[in-house]
């Protein structure tokens, strides 16, 4: 058995320099000349530029892990957030370079495909903090700071943490990176929302020490198996949102 | 000896007087408005001329506003004077020019911020001449040296559409330019060297189509703005209009706009010319980075009698060889082929499913590489871009579902992508130089 095993990474130590000699780049067979060729002209291979990060299934990763996940979460959010990386309302240069001509119907139809995707599971990350801060990420998330008047993640979020349908976007299965960028963003003002901008009010609450807590304990987390954003109208949202009412 | 030196003295002071005082003549600013002005009637009622917001709403001025906003459209003034998100036409963009950084204005009819008090004749005089109420000297980053082309009815009639938008009361943005360019009266100097008011005038040996397609590329299209050469002051290149040139800080190369067969548009047909200005795609290749901009906003809007005039216009125009073309080496020959080698893999491992293993693409959705001067053109920074940024097709009526290509620049480092763009620079004879790795370092950053 041991034998295999190593016979095995013998293998792949081979191939790895044969890999390195040729340019560091995998071999693909060249396709024949001439062959008669047509395009596929379904949506998938319309936006071949959208899954080389996030994706074909919407499972995020690309990007050295930083483009989120964005399979099976609601239609409405992934519409808005196309609409807002267009209209400066979210600030990631590619983004904005990626949708700045897409019209808002092929917009919606791009925030439905990846909302009808169920990604596969991932393993979550094990973020690099102390037990002390996950349990303030947990206590924050799960039950808020009534006393500051900040709510928990879940009073908006779904029970799950996995959204409510159409504009309320799932918060696990993110990186770490991606939520607390996200977070600092919203306290900063640079990620902002329709008006009133719910986030900013809740993360403007929030320390520093608060938000990399959050984060942490959120990346921390397994998707649940088969998990969904849940039903329209299933969550009295304890804040107004312009991300929710207010179309974007 | 004394008396010698206060001769000269005087004499230098005359000479300069002489050359201010042709300087401030010839830059039009003491016109009070030039002969076309007085010339030809205006479409728009007199009474209107001041009228207000409401007059403007009445049925009666319902078509000359609809064919303002068609020329409006033709102008693509909505792209300069609308800021990321911001309501149209009320300013706010930040240009990047040589000089520094112009915020355009709020041109909708707010009475504080934008034309809300402005004459017919005002607006006239700053599309004609570039000069604002008040005799402010506009910067040329504004295109009146092509609007002053436009008819006096055509300026009107985009006036009447502008005072019918919503007033947006949004203050303007102050420009950030260094001295001396902050001075507007240093203008004085670049109008008299570079500017020459006057309404297009047609050429009566030439067809109809091409008088129109000329009016429209020479004037509202402005399209030389972009397709050719500027000086160091900020001017274009009277002698290689539409030959292609370097857009400043932008630093996207925009291709000739001529009948070369190489590097211009002599392998089009006026159909897939004009299909291509309204669609953003076709058989030669899609538009990307500032061009398809221009078509989002503008040219998917106009007419095809228009567009076909447009392109009947272009590919009439004389290639000419500006010395951009010529085709420089930027790493040794020995590492230019061992770029191109390593580039084959590449370009089969990551391109041929779209572009195809000869280049020549698929249809409207892949472009082909092979003689495509956006990717043999010098210098080869478009190409580089490409490769780093990706992108989708413009998303146009014509378009509504556009195909999309992968960005690699997460995927691919300097030296990766400086091979692949040698190899599709060289294969298939496009036969030009390989690009560095130092090159592509420069043109990481997404632009915005």
């Amino acid at each position: 058995m041991r034998g295999v095993f190593l016979l095995a990474l013998l293998a792949v130590g081979v191939s790895g320099i044969a890999l390195a000699q040729t340019g560091r780049q995998e071999m693909r067979p060249e396709p024949a000349p001439g062959q008669a060729t047509k395009v596929s002209t379904s949506l998938r291979q319309r936006i071949a530029a959208c899954t080389a990060c996030h994706g074909a299934y919407g499972q995020g990763g690309g990007s050295g892990g930083y483009a989120p996940r964005i399979g099976g979460k609601p239609v409405g959010y992934l519409y808005h957030q196309l609409q807002n990386f267009r209209d400066g309302r979210r600030t990631y240069p590619l983004m904005t370079w990626m949708v700045q001509y897409l019209p808002d119907a092929y917009m919606k139809e791009i925030a439905q495909y990846f909302s009808e995707q169920s990604p596969p599971e991932i393993t979550p990350q094990q973020p690099m903090v102390t037990a002390a801060t996950l349990d303030l990420g947990r206590k924050l998330a799960t039950m808020g700071d009534p006393a500051r008047g900040v709510p928990a993640c879940m009073a908006c979020h779904g029970n799950n943490l996995m959204g409510v349908q159409p504009d309320v976007p799932g918060l696990i299965g993110l990186s770490n990176d991606y939520i607390s960028a996200q977070l600092g963003a919203f306290k900063q003002g640079i990620r902002r929302t329709k008006e009133p901008d719910c986030m900013h009010e809740v993360t403007a609450k929030l320390d520093g020490a608060e938000i990399g807590a959050v984060a942490a304990w959120l990346s921390s987390q397994p998707v649940p198996a088969g998990a969904r954003p849940q039903p329209v109208g299933s969550v009295k949202f304890p804040l107004r949102c312009g991300s929710i009412d207010g179309d974007g | 000896m004394r008396r010698k030196i206060f001769r000269g003295v005087i004499v230098l002071a005359v000479i300069g007087l002489a050359f201010l005082g042709w300087a401030v003549w010839m830059s039009g600013i003491l016109h009070r408005s030039s002969a076309e002005s007085r010339q030809v009637t205006s479409t728009v009622p007199a009474a209107a001329a001041v009228a207000s917001q409401k007059a403007w709403a009445e049925p009666r001025f319902a078509s000359v506003i609809a064919r303002g906003e068609y020329l409006a459209r033709a102008g693509d003034c909505v792209a300069c004077h609308t800021r990321r998100g911001g309501a149209p036409y009320a300013g706010g963009l930040a240009t990047p020019t040589p000089f520094g950084l112009l915020y355009s204005p709020n041109i909708t009819p707010d009475k504080q911020y934008g034309i809300g008090n402005w004459t017919e004749e005002e607006f006239w005089r700053a599309m004609h001449d570039g000069i604002a109420p008040g005799n402010k000297l506009l910067y040329p980053v504004f295109p009146f040296t092509h609007f002053t082309r436009v008819s006096r009815p055509d300026v009107d009639a985009i006036f009447a559409y502008l005072r019918s938008l919503q007033p947006a009361a949004q203050p303007n943005h102050p420009n950030e330019m260094p001295f001396p360019f902050n001075q507007r009266s240093s203008l004085v100097f670049w109008r008299a060297l570079f500017f020459r008011a006057g309404v297009f005038k047609p050429d009566a040996a030439k067809s109809a189509e091409w008088n129109r397609g000329a009016y429209l590329v020479e004037g509202l299209g402005h399209c030389g703005m972009c397709h050719s050469s500027f000086n160091a002051l900020g001017a274009t290149d009277k002698n290689a209009q539409l030959a292609g040139g370097l857009i400043p800080i932008q630093r996207w190369y925009a291709p000739a706009l001529n009948s070369g067969t190489e590097l211009g548009l002599g392998n089009w047909s006026n159909d897939q010319l004009a299909t291509f200005l309204k669609t953003g795609v076709s058989v030669h290749g899609a538009t990307y980075g500032p061009m398809s901009d221009v078509v989002f906003h503008s040219l998917q809007y106009l007419s095809d009698a228009d567009l076909q005039a447009m392109a009947t216009y272009l590919r009439a125009q004389p290639a000419l060889v500006s010395p951009t073309d010529v085709q420089k080496m930027e790493v040794s020959p020995q590492f230019a082929a061992q770029l191109v080698q390593q580039g084959r893999q590449i370009y089969v491992n990551h391109c041929a499913e779209c572009h195809q293993l000869d280049g020549r693409g698929v249809g409207e959705q892949y472009p082909p590489l092979a003689g495509n001067p956006s990717i043999a053109m010098q210098p080869g920074t478009n190409a580089i871009r490409m490769v780093l940024l990706g992108g989708f097709q413009p998303g146009t009526k014509g378009n509504p579902r556009p195909y999309s290509m992968p960005p690699f620049a997460q995927m691919l480092n300097d030296h990766d992508v400086a091979a692949v763009v040698s190899y599709i620079r060289q294969a298939w004879g496009n036969n030009a130089p390989a690009v560095s790795p130092a090159v592509v370092t420069r043109f990481r950053q997404v632009p915005e």
